[in-house]
């Protein structure tokens, strides 16, 4: 199995990496165009503000590249919002492979954001997921979310019910991080690597 | 539904766990990773790794005891203890850190606060807090409370988080080490001060201490150190408990 770790300053991109290692895979990290194209499996993590990361990814010519992989995608918290059109995070342009706006929580009285910690996902769809994960506490930091939609394949609430994760075609994501969700997450990636 | 966090705290000197009663008498609790990955199938939610002496001793904190325990730990980790540059913490974060704790140099400047966000993103930046209340006053302290600034803790806060801080852990010196429940009442207000999370630290004695915390002290965290090592608690039980009352927990899978 040959996973490319899309590496493009953006975050904890190790976790990822040693999280794949726990499942007996040798991913590489890596922004080699040819080295990502070829890969079976390719994840996009990402961390931080929106514009930045964006900036990252255009230096490297990897806004070209990723909305052309053929191989199964998966983007990661900061990673499945830039997958999407655009984020209302200082009003950012995104890949536009998901045709979905990322928008600010607007918290209601007594919620905190970020949005930091564990919570549920549910009403789960597609090959990311499988029963036993219905309903199970996986981990979130994220203080814009992307709305529920005809690509949301699991839902999460907090102040209002939104897209924990989202799928078209070959791109698959997830606001949670599934490399520091406990065994339910390694059991999400193991779902992934089975793609 | 969000549940609260229970964050065993790994105090680290000389690359072993330690913990303090009231920041002296220090005693051994064993290894950091294994203690770290022991927690985390324990049902540990998140840890803090904080190396205690770091500022004291002037030591950087150890980048490659954070990428031991990234290795191990399928949970998140915070870890912390003499960060004074946007240059220490880069290296941690490529270690596979996935925050950093910041104290008393976040207090002598502040502007680290907002270069950290602006970097890494307010998700990374935890600002750790020791307070102690002197003449009625919640007042901030430094170097593991061994000096007292003039900053009160309401308006640290707040500044912490306008910088871009993503989290408070708010530690109570009066509390520390007492096992005799948390500061609350101070809690209630940092938290209602605030729209990041506030991580509860310090006086952790019994289970229903957690529960007065997340009830009381409007925390969204807990944090406790000794009552986990010594086994005086076990995590498993006090998620079970706090279940049982009511308090939103992520449960064993």
């Amino acid at each position: 199995m040959s996973v490319a770790i899309i590496d493009y300053n953006a975050g904890n991109v190790r976790s990822v990496l040693f999280a794949m290692e726990r499942l007996g895979v040798q991913a590489q990290l890596t922004s080699d165009h040819a080295a990502i194209r070829s890969a079976e499996k390719v994840i996009f993590p990402g961390v931080g503000e929106a514009n930045t990361t964006m900036r990252f990814l255009r230096e490297k010519g990897l806004d070209k590249l990723i909305p052309t992989l053929q191989q199964p995608v998966l983007g990661i918290c900061l990673g499945m919002q830039l997958l999407c059109r655009h984020s209302e995070e200082n009003d950012t342009p995104c890949l536009g492979i998901i045709p979905q706006q990322v928008k600010r929580f607007v918290p209601k009285q007594g919620e905190k954001v970020p949005h930091m910690g564990w919570n549920q996902i549910a009403d789960l769809k597609g090959g990311l997921f499988d029963e036993s994960q219905e309903n199970k506490y996986v981990y979130f930091v994220h203080s814009y979310f992307v709305e529920k939609g005809p690509y949301t394949t699991a839902i999460c609430d907090y102040t209002l019910p939104y897209s924990a994760a989202l799928q078209k075609d070959n791109f698959y994501a997830t606001q949670f991080h599934p490399e520091k969700s406990g065994s339910v997450g390694a059991a999400i990636l193991e779902n992934f690597l089975k793609l | 539904m969000l549940a609260k966090r229970i964050i065993p705290c790994l105090d680290i000197k000389d690359g072993r766990t330690v913990k303090g009663v009231n920041f002296v008498d220090l005693r051994d609790a064993g290894d950091p990773v294994e203690l770290g990955k022991l927690y985390s199938e324990k049902g540990a939610d998140e840890l803090v790794f904080l190396d205690i002496t770091a500022t004291h001793e002037k030591r950087k904190t150890l980048a490659s005891l954070a990428r031991q325990i990234a290795h191990n730990l399928n949970i998140p980790f915070t870890i912390g203890g003499g960060i004074r540059s946007v240059d220490d913490v880069g290296v941690l974060l490529d270690s596979g850190a996935d925050k950093i704790s910041i104290n008393s140099a976040a207090v002598r400047n502040p502007a680290l606060i907002d270069d950290l966000a602006k970097q890494f993103g307010s998700q990374f930046v935890v600002v750790a807090v020791d307070a102690k209340q002197v003449n009625g006053e919640w007042i901030v302290f430094l170097s593991g409370g061994r000096v007292q600034t003039e900053v009160r803790l309401l308006d640290w806060v707040k500044e912490c988080q306008e910088r871009g801080a993503g989290e408070i852990l708010f530690t109570s010196m009066n509390h520390d080490g007492t096992k005799a429940g948390f500061a609350n009442q101070a809690l209630a207000q940092v938290s209602d001060a605030l729209s990041i999370p506030v991580i509860a630290s310090g006086g952790a004695g019994t289970m229903e201490h957690f529960y007065d915390t997340f009830t009381a002290g409007k925390a969204d965290a807990g944090l406790a150190a000794s009552i986990f090592h010594f086994r005086e608690i076990e995590i498993a039980d006090l998620k079970q408990y706090l279940h049982q009352r009511g308090i939103p927990v992520r449960l064993n899978d």
